[in-house]
């Protein structure tokens, strides 16, 4: 199985010929080394995953970077169910979106550069999930980060794409500290950072306590809270879910890739992964929950009234990550990573489909100024809709099977389960509702942006349009090896993940689960039929929906007004305190002291030894003598001569 | 028979004499040659010694110094004459362009 | 010793002959890349008489041992290096001389013998070896001013610190009778710490401080590296070096063990002198180069750690230590001979500026070779600094790793500042024209790569040093 290492190194090859050479020798041709290197750990990820159905698993150290004591800084490579599954969804959905993009970035000068980043961020992803460490996973972690960093920022000339890439980064920062601590704490308590020792020995935390502000915590949900910390800030969960509609900057296919079907569900990863700290700790459990089913609602009432194309698909993203927590918290994480799986193809397509509509539209992104465009682009308008059945939770489509292994697993669990079901199924209406109305918006009725704009509709080329078709049948498919006993399937996900994430707790009658699927069915029956009279039939309801209740409307406008919020009582107080108390101690030079008083104390210390250094030999000599006597000196004084 | 730290003194009399030497002259050949006292003034003291704990590894010693000190002698002066190709003067104050 | 022990100085005697020849080739072979490719050749042969060369002989005079094979493995491939970024170098300077290659290879004899000394007087005659011509080399570019005075410099500052050396071995001699390092160790076992014999112990410390350039006997340093050759500099920042560290920790660590209670606390005034002295001075130089020479000075500072630590930790960081440090600096000086043309000096911090947007290449490793100095993972200059804060405070001189760090945070100042340039400023006039040869080139490709695989895969070097102190 040693094969298994050509799954990172492939595009970590990609990325140096690219980043070294792509300037000047492939320019225009760059996707080739890229791609096809992503295309061999595709193939590489199948035959791993094909090992791993025949009971093969793998957990190595390749080596030992650093030895010190008990501390072992190592890259190793755990490859089990998890990874597997992992793998060929990282891999399938980054090679097609680099299909995709040979088609989209054509012209772009920074070609080479553009590949060179996807294959950097496609080895950091592929480290970060294959890792058998939390260090490594850190590393990859904060690897993507930055990647993504790179290609939100990616037109960095645009003021409004270098913002988001900041924006991007710093929100990170919040989430990644708290992982940060959870990972030292780990190394603290249990004195290794591999997984299999500290998951074998984590329950010997459990009568473990210490008090935080006279509040007694078990030591186990503070790790596990500190590492949700960290899925929260990269899986956009609320309440720091701010960066992700912003990182639409971007070019469309690194939305798909990293902020739609890879980088953003680390966090999910991260839950499932470290799920036997998780599972003895129902306070931490009971809070992934809760925060999955709040952001799974949340996020889905402001789709709801979002003109942009891309930032409705990614308040939908934020929201169907909500399912994915929402899932783990109640101990299904086999649920959640079967939607993470299918979520993957589904939104993917959807955010290809978008970037097909802006490719034909000049990069228009708001959906009123469209219209009609079933006509010019058909590929993309069929290949959207069986993304948007799908999403919906329609009988049948990929989104279907794994929401409704959720929401049974949710109902089954009991207690807050019970409720967060109530989160989840709204979403499943509001999720209908919002993906129909974009539907609806720019397919349907009569195109109503310019007369250029009509005169250059046109469908997108084969690159970008075979890529869709693909993604499609994912869209389609990905559910059905996970049909549950009811309908007559044999949940072989569910039954192939346990080895690692162990079975969903709860029990649940036939009646139970045939009502929760009905109704999971119902609801987006109902989304799509409002979206249909609102858009489609009777046009001015919305708009007098949105009169009468002004307040909501505005305050779904504002997306709940966090980037405010956020704003007032963080971005200004921070430039408030930065400005008037920093600035202000200048005079009183107590901060001005010290952070320009060292730098300026050595510099001055240095101009003034260095005139000691005068060139001249008699002073060089002299100062190697009284060195000499200064010894003598001290040796004689200590000594008592 | 004189005693031995007789020699040492002067050993080290000659030593520091030669060190003074290096410290105070400016001229290049001077320090040279108290660079050459300091010399004597060890071999001075390793002959006694040697001597007077009948070893032979002192004496061996000085004959290496006296050979090494000869080379050095041949690589100093050397250097000087290519110092004076560029720059006419023996004065160590003038040669001192590279400083800081 | 009999013929049949002729084997543990074969690669003396063979390096010994073969510089001869490489000496006299000089007379018949015309084209001087051929002389320097014969040094290279002659190294290998040397080598190949390494590995069965362990053993003691003249009754524990010369010794060949782990110790000393792991530093001759250091001053061979220091040799290799500095030849293949010599020849270009030279002929841009016009000092093309072929007795430039048998003058490093008299001088790697000399620090072969050095680390290979198991008696002083043994010592001594090596780095005066070493010593003789390096002074050469120093002013190997005749007619170019700077370089005659820092030859001056080097060689006057040199024959006084040698005749400090002689007079602490004499002053040796006379306590114990002695000059084998090995019988110092055990007749001092059985002395009282007398002012005699601890003035003996500061002579030396004193010569072989000059000779790793420790503050306050470091000032001939800068100067020396400045005015002489860059690629001597090169050499001399790291082969010799690297020998006075073998002295050091043969004289110290072996013959005045018994005496270390009382070294210790002066080598420990020293290194952190030596670390505020390299460090802040480098913060003020507006030449690469110069800078670099003090960032030498810091950076035995910092490796002084590891005998002050001692014990197999310690002495195997020191050496591990050494051996990044060769890589870094010489990739970082072979960057500075890149830049060097007929009417270019390239040392100045103002000609890096846009480095990266004329050269991208030459910016991207000069930026690998300032991560490294400045001891950034993933390279080697944090594997080798890691190491030394781990024996010191294995040792039980944690204190002394935190004034260690902070001082490397201050040498991020200097460091950063050249990628700084080559990065963030506009390039200005017109752009720096690269003399690169094909040797250069491999000089730099092995520096480069050894720089990220130690610190990326440290293991086997980390293990090699602890198997050959062990």
């Amino acid at each position: 199985m040693n094969y298994y290492l050509l799954i990172p190194f492939l595009p970590l090859a990609a990325f140096l010929i690219n980043i070294l050479l792509g300037r000047k020798l492939f320019r225009h041709q760059a996707h080739w080394p890229s791609t096809l290197a992503v295309l061999g750990s595709l193939v590489v990820s199948v035959l791993v995953l094909i090992d791993v159905l025949n009971g093969q698993t793998l957990n190595r150290d390749l080596y030992s970077w650093i030895i010190s004591g008990k501390f072992r800084v190592s890259v190793g490579f755990l490859i089990d169910q998890l990874t597997a599954v992992m793998l060929i969804v990282v891999t399938s959905v980054s090679f097609l979106v680099h299909v995709y993009s040979i088609g989209y970035m054509h012209d772009d000068p920074g070609y080479y550069r553009f590949y060179s980043y996807l294959s950097l961020f496609t080895f950091s992803m592929l480290m970060l999930v294959m890792s058998n460490n939390f260090l490594q996973l850190y590393f990859g972690w904060e690897a993507v980060g930055l990647c993504s960093y790179l290609l939100i920022g990616f037109w960095y000339q645009k003021k409004s794409a270098s913002d988001a890439g900041k924006k991007a980064f710093i929100v990170n920062r919040f989430g990644d500290f708290g992982f940060g601590l959870g990972v030292i704490l780990i190394f603290l308590t249990l004195g290794t950072l591999h997984y299999s020792p500290v998951f074998e020995t984590i329950g010997t935390l459990s009568e473990k306590t210490v008090s935080i502000f006279g509040l007694e915590m078990n030591i186990i949900t503070i790790i596990a809270l500190l590492l949700f910390c960290g899925a929260v800030g990269k899986s956009a969960q609320l309440p720091l879910h701010v960066w992700l509609p912003d990182a639409m900057e971007g070019p469309t296919p690194v939305s798909a890739l990293i902020h739609a079907a890879t980088m953003v569900t680390a966090g999910v990863f991260l839950v499932a992964r470290a799920n036997p700290i998780f599972s003895l700790s129902p306070t931490a459990m009971s809070v992934v929950a809760v925060v999955g089913g709040l952001t799974a609602l949340f996020a889905a009432t402001i789709a709801l009234v979002q003109n942009d194309i891309k930032r409705v698909i990614a308040y939908s993203t934020v929201s169907q990550l909500g399912y994915m927590f929402l899932a783990c918290g109640v101990g299904a994480y086999g649920a959640g990573i079967f939607h993470l799986y299918t979520h993957a193809y589904f939104k993917a397509l959807l955010f290809l489909c978008a970037g097909s509509v802006m490719h034909a539209m000049g990069g228009e992104l708001d959906c009123q100024k469209m219209g009609g465009l079933r006509k010019y682009m058909p590929v993309t308008y069929w290949t959207m809709l069986i993304a948007s059945l799908s999403i919906s939770g329609i009988p049948g489509l990929a989104g279907f099977f794994s929401k409704d292994e959720i929401l049974f697993r949710a109902y089954a669990a009991g207690g807050v389960g019970k409720f967060v079901w109530l989160l989840g199924t709204i979403a499943a209406l509001l999720t209908a509702f919002y993906s129909f109305r974009l539907i609806f918006l720019t397919f349907h009725g009569e195109f109503r942006g310019t007369e250029e704009q009509k005169h250059h509709l046109h469908e997108s080329p084969k690159a970008m349009t075979i890529p869709l078709l693909l993604l499609a049948i994912g869209a389609v498919g990905a559910g059905w090896v996970g049909i549950p006993p009811l309908l007559g399937g044999g949940e072989h996900f569910a039954e192939y993940i346990a080895p690692v994430v162990g079975h969903p707790a709860g029990e649940a009658t036939h009646a139970e689960e045939w009502m929760t699927m009905g109704l999971s069915v119902l609801v987006g029956l109902a989304g799509i039929l409002t979206a249909w009279i609102f858009y489609l039939r009777k046009r001015e309801i919305p708009v007098r929906l949105a009169e009468k209740f002004q307040p909501i409307y505005r305050v779904l406008w504002n997306k709940y007004y966090f980037d405010e919020l956020y704003d007032f009582i963080i971005v200004r107080p921070s430039l408030f305190v930065a400005r008037n108390i920093i600035m202000g101690f200048t005079d009183g030079a107590i901060i001005e002291g010290i952070v320009n008083g060292v730098p300026a104390f050595i510099g001055w210390l240095g101009s003034h030894v260095r005139k000691v250094q005068s060139g001249l030999l008699q002073h060089y000599a002299t100062f190697m003598a009284l060195g000499l006597f200064l010894l003598i000196a001290i040796v004689m004084i200590v000594t008592g001569v | 028979m004189i005693p031995l730290h007789w020699y040492l003194w002067l050993g080290s009399i000659v030593f520091c004499i030669g060190i003074f030497g290096f410290l105070a002259k400016r001229n290049i050949i001077i320090m040279f040659l108290s660079i050459e006292l300091m010399l004597n003034g060890v071999n001075i003291s390793l002959v006694a010694l040697s001597h007077y704990m009948q070893d032979l590894r002192g004496e061996i010693l000085v004959f290496f110094i006296i050979a090494v000190a000869a080379a050095e002698a041949a690589i100093g002066l050397a250097i000087v004459v290519s110092l004076f190709r560029n720059r006419t003067s023996p004065h160590v104050d003038e040669i001192r362009e590279l400083k800081g | 010793m009999n013929f049949t022990d002729i084997h543990t100085l074969m690669p003396e005697i063979v390096m010994a002959v073969l510089a001869l020849a490489v000496l006299l080739s000089e007379l018949v072979i015309r084209r001087k890349e051929t002389v320097g490719l014969l040094a290279i050749v002659s190294v290998a042969v040397t080598a190949y008489f390494i590995p069965t060369s362990f053993g003691t002989v003249f009754n524990g005079m010369f010794i060949s041992d782990g110790y000393s094979v792991f530093f001759k493995f250091i001053f061979f491939t220091c040799l290799i290096l500095t030849v293949l970024i010599s020849s270009r170098y030279l002929e841009i300077e016009r000092s093309s001389h072929g007795e430039y290659y048998a003058l490093l290879m008299f001088a790697t004899l000399g620090m072969m013998l050095m680390a290979s000394a198991g008696d002083l007087i043994v010592l001594y005659l090596g780095l005066e070896l070493m010593a003789l011509s390096l002074y050469v080399l120093t002013g190997f570019i005749r007619h170019e001013y700077r370089s005659n005075e820092a030859s001056l410099k080097y060689f006057l500052l040199g024959a006084f610190s040698s005749a400090i050396l002689l007079y602490g071995i004499m002053m040796i001699y006379a306590q114990t009778g002695t000059t084998d390092i090995n019988t110092i160790s055990s007749v001092l076992t059985e002395k009282k710490a007398t002012v005699s014999l601890l003035l003996s112990v500061i002579f030396l410390l004193v010569a072989f401080s000059f000779k790793i350039a420790l503050a306050p006997f470091h000032m001939w340093t800068p100067d020396v590296y400045e005015g002489a050759p860059t690629s001597i500099t090169a050499f001399m920042s790291v082969g010799p070096k690297a020998a006075g560290f073998a002295v050091l920790g043969r004289v110290f660590l072996v013959g005045l063990y018994p005496l270390q209670i009382n070294w210790i606390p002066l080598l420990i005034g020293l290194s952190i002198l030596t670390m505020a002295v390299g460090n802040i001075l480098a913060i003020q130089q507006r030449s690469v180069k110069r800078m670099l020479a003090y960032s030498s000075i810091a950076h035995a500072g910092y490796a002084v750690i590891g005998i002050i630590a001692g014990g197999n930790e310690g002495v195997s960081a020191m050496m591990n230590y050494l051996l990044i440090y060769m890589f870094m600096n010489i990739g970082a000086f072979s960057i500075l001979i890149l830049m060097r043309s007929e009417d270019f000096l390239g040392e100045s911090l103002d000609d890096f500026k846009g480095l990266a947007k004329t050269h991208p290449l030459t910016a991207g490793l000069m930026l690998l070779f300032m991560f490294s100095l400045t001891g950034i993972p993933p390279t080697a200059g944090f594997i080798g600094k890691f190491y030394l804060f781990k024996a010191a405070v294995g040792a039980g001189y944690t204190w002394l790793a935190i004034v260690t760090v902070i001082f490397s945070a201050i040498s991020a100042y200097f460091y950063l500042r050249v990628v700084i340039y080559m990065y963030m400023h506009e390039p200005e006039g017109e752009a720096v024209s690269l003399s690169g040869s094909p040797s250069l080139g491999l000089a730099l490709l092995i520096s480069a790569l050894l720089v990220l695989f130690i610190g990326i895969y440290p293991s086997p070097f980390i293990s090699f040093a602890r198997i050959v102190t062990g």
